[in-house]
């Protein structure tokens, strides 16, 4: 995956309902490996399910169940905006 | 049954299994299926992972241990669970023999995910079976997921289960009875490069520190994952304990050659699994397009929603708190009565002395005073099985991270704290569901400075002390007060510990919000069993000795013929509390007092009973007798001792000290140390006599008595 795609945004960025690819992680650390494990890999498609009550974090699908994420933790991860 | 006929051996000499799986797998339903009521908790030695083990009878009157393995979405070694289960599967746990077969449960529903585990313990090298679980869900969801050619692909046996309605177990039984061999051979590849250096390391694990080919490449991706280069002659980390230094400076040259390379080797093995995994279930599932939102989904839309969700949530928790603090009080009459009963069926049988006085003051009244919370025990942890077992947990916790996470905390932190209302022994025990050790530790910390119902009998004798004319809404807001005090420095003290002594970086909070289920009652009714009877073993073992302990100090030396309150004030405890009155002295409280907060060590409430004695009304006195005396009670030189100001800084004292063995010797067993539990007391011990301080010197000062 060319982590330097124009269209790149933060999974963060993407509004509920919004699909979008996972291109990459914009910081490097331990903890990506672990985000990476419930299967957050480059190349899988990630639709945004809603926010929570006070706007964060946020649930997501990818691979078929839900997960929630943490904004900060979302605003690491890279992506592409599927239409 | 869907496995080859090769994989099936004759006859097998199997003595252990292992379950593994994902948490929400339905792991823990296969396991009270396999295991019924033949089951043993306890703690795998040196860390504070709950270690769950039981007996599988199979036919032919063969048994088979079965070890219940923590919940993980991963073998890599980040937290305490992974590396228990990864260590158990290894054989690398003293105590637990190496399991014969691994049985990785799995959520047919997530096969996707679930598969990466499995994959991660073929590396290891050890037989495996899989069992589908959830079955019924997934053909309700018309997927249609193809055994045999799964089997084939993953180079194991597949059996179907559905274990909360015990379907499939017979043939798991059948399988583990005839035995699985490990015919494995890894198929997924990494790129070349990186596939090379893991090859090498694997070589040197096998030549070096003596390993099975399998587990020494399973070591060697967790070596090459590292960021950093290992040193020599230490430990660094958990993987590495054990390795010669120049075992240690071969694998950092390895390390330094991915580096100059530009590899990322932490990556590479995640993803090559999981594109191997997804090739597999094209071959494997059918999905025939469902249209429309599933039942999750339409739930999820009101009880996630902006404004529902927030009241759902909160009638979930109000009515629960109902059920502790109003259905709750009846059986716990019922067993006050039991115990008081018991004690004067004592009183009158036995001959009259100090063994009497042992057994009902002591052991009685002490072991009484606290196993009257079980109903509330019980009550609560009904709720959290139930709310855990249909998936709420996860969305409370999803509601409420956002606040928590204002601490420093986890969303999951919730739960513990909240508990902390009714007792902080059941709250202290439900912050086993926090993975990170840090926050659970920080969460245990202040748990106990949620007020809980033991400190309502001290709080309402004081509220009448104080203002004897009150409402009953007066003293509802004074008792309002308190907690509200006890609550916001719990979130300091939480914020405090996270920014200095427990500072971590900030875990990643990624939480699986598992699909609505139904639960099985069996397993909730199994749930709350079990920890009433954890906590029973210490109402019986570490909290009995401690009553002991206490009415010893208020009985001995004794003084026949002595009034009651002259023969406390002259036993040992009596002594301390005098002895302690120069530094409780500022506090406004006097010797008397002293005693009432030594007494109250045993539990909270006991200060109400010791007060009666210290004022000689006999040990069941009436609250207004007691309210009475305390008004009437003076210094020396006839200033009154019951100020308002004293009754204030006492509830304020209460609000904030650890006044309870019960919870001392709990957390002594959840942190597996003294440290923590001390630690724990003396800090509260601290907040409580400064907060009481400024409570008394302000209140002086500003010309209130």
């Amino acid at each position: 995956m060319d982590i330097n795609k124009e269209n790149k945004v933060l999974l963060s960025q993407i509004p509920v309902g919004g699909k979008c690819v996972i291109l990459g992680f914009s910081a490097e650390n331990d903890d990506c490996d672990r985000i990476e494990e419930m299967g957050l890999t480059p190349g899988e498609h990630v639709e945004i399910i809603r926010y929570a009550p006070l706007g964060d974090p946020v649930e997501i699908k990818i691979r078929g169940y839900c997960l929630s994420l943490r904004r900060q933790e979302a605003d690491r991860i890279n992506v592409e905006l599927v239409p | 049954m869907s496995h080859p006929d090769s994989l099936l051996e004759k006859k097998s000499s199997i003595k252990t299994i292992a379950l593994a799986g994902n948490p929400n797998s339905g792991k823990t339903t296969l396991f009270n299926a396999f295991t019924k009521l033949r089951q043993k908790v306890g703690n795998y030695p040196g860390v504070t992972v709950e270690k769950k083990s039981g007996t599988l009878v199979l036919a032919k009157d063969r048994i088979v241990n079965v070890i219940d393995l923590p919940g993980t979405y991963s073998l890599t070694v980040r937290s305490p669970d992974e590396q228990v289960a990864r260590d158990v599967l290894l054989g690398r746990t003293p105590e637990v023999p190496k399991p014969d077969i691994v049985v990785c449960v799995v959520d047919a529903g997530n096969l996707e995910r679930n598969l990466y585990l499995v994959s991660q313990i073929q590396d290891l090298g050890v037989p495996m079976i899989v069992a589908l679980n959830m079955m019924d869900e997934v053909e309700r969801q018309g997927r249609v997921i193809d055994l045999v050619k799964l089997s084939q692909r993953l180079g194991v046996p597949v059996v179907s289960t559905v274990a909360n309605q015990n379907k499939g177990t017979d043939e798991l039984k059948t399988l583990i009875a005839a035995g699985v061999s490990a015919g494995y051979s890894r198929v997924w590849r990494m790129a070349p490069d990186i596939e090379e250096e893991a090859e090498e390391m694997t070589g040197l694990l096998v030549h070096h520190a003596g390993m099975s080919r399998n587990e020494a490449f399973a070591e060697a991706l967790a070596c090459l994952s590292q960021r950093t280069r290992f040193e020599t002659g230490g430990k660094t980390g958990a993987i590495l304990q054990g390795y010669s230094d120049e075992l240690v400076a071969r694998m950092n040259v390895i390390l330094d050659r991915l580096q100059a390379k530009g590899l990322r080797a932490r990556t590479a093995a995640i993803e090559a699994r999981y594109d191997w995994i997804k090739s597999i279930l094209k071959d494997c599932v059918k999905d025939k397009q469902k249209k429309g939102k599933d039942f999750t989904e339409r739930i999820d839309a009101v009880l996630t929603h902006k404004i529902f969700g927030w009241i759902c949530f909160l009638g979930i928790m109000a009515f629960m708190f109902y059920m502790i603090f109003t259905v709750a009080t009846i059986p716990m009459d019922w067993i006050d009565a039991g115990f008081s009963y018991a004690g004067d069926w004592v009183t009158a049988v036995m001959p009259e002395g100090d063994v009497r006085d042992l057994v009902v003051n002591g052991i009685i009244a002490g072991v009484g005073g606290v196993v009257i919370f079980l109903p509330q025990i019980l009550i609560l942890f009904f709720f959290i099985g139930f709310l855990q077992d249909t998936g709420y947990m996860a969305r409370a916790a999803f509601i409420m991270d956002r606040v928590m996470n204002k601490l420093g905390l986890h969303g999951k932190s919730f739960i513990p704290l909240l508990s902390s209302f009714a007792c902080a022994i059941p709250g202290i025990m439900s912050a086993r569901t926090i993975e990170s050790p840090k926050d659970r530790l920080v969460t245990i910390l202040v748990a106990p400075l949620m007020s809980c119902s033991a400190r309502l009998p001290v709080y309402a004798i004081m509220i009448a002390v104080l203002m004897p004319a009150a409402t009953a809404l007066q003293k509802a807001s004074i008792m309002l007060i308190m907690y509200v005090t006890g609550i916001v420095g719990a979130c300091v003290m939480a914020w405090f510990f996270k920014a200095t002594l427990l500072r971590s970086q900030k875990p990643v909070f990624i939480m699986e919000l598992p699909p609505y289920r139904l639960p099985s009652w069996r397993a909730v009714v199994l749930h709350m069993w079990e920890r009433s009877r954890l906590f029973l073993r210490r109402a019986g073992t570490v909290i009995l000795a401690m009553s002991i302990i206490l009415w010893a100090l208020m009985t001995y030396p004794k003084h026949p013929g002595m009034e009651q309150d002259q023969a406390l004030k002259m036993s040992y405890a009596g002594r301390a509390g005098t002895l302690i009155e120069p530094v409780i002295k500022p506090l406004g409280y006097d010797w008397r007092i002293g005693i009432g907060l030594i007494g109250s060590f045993a539990a909270r409430e006991v200060f109400v009973s010791t007060m009666s004695i210290v004022f000689n009304l006999g040990e069941d006195a009436e609250e207004n007798s007691l309210k009475e005396a305390f008004q009437s009670a003076s210094w020396p030189d006839g200033r009154p001792l019951f100020t308002p100001l004293v009754c204030l800084s006492l509830m304020i004292f209460y609000v904030f000290a650890l006044q309870c063995v019960s919870t001392i010797a709990v957390v002594y067993r959840e942190t597996n140390s003294w440290q923590w539990p001390l630690f724990q007391f003396f800090y509260m011990a601290v907040l409580a006599y400064v907060a009481a301080w400024l409570v008394y010197r302000i209140g002086s000062t500003a010309g209130f008595s």
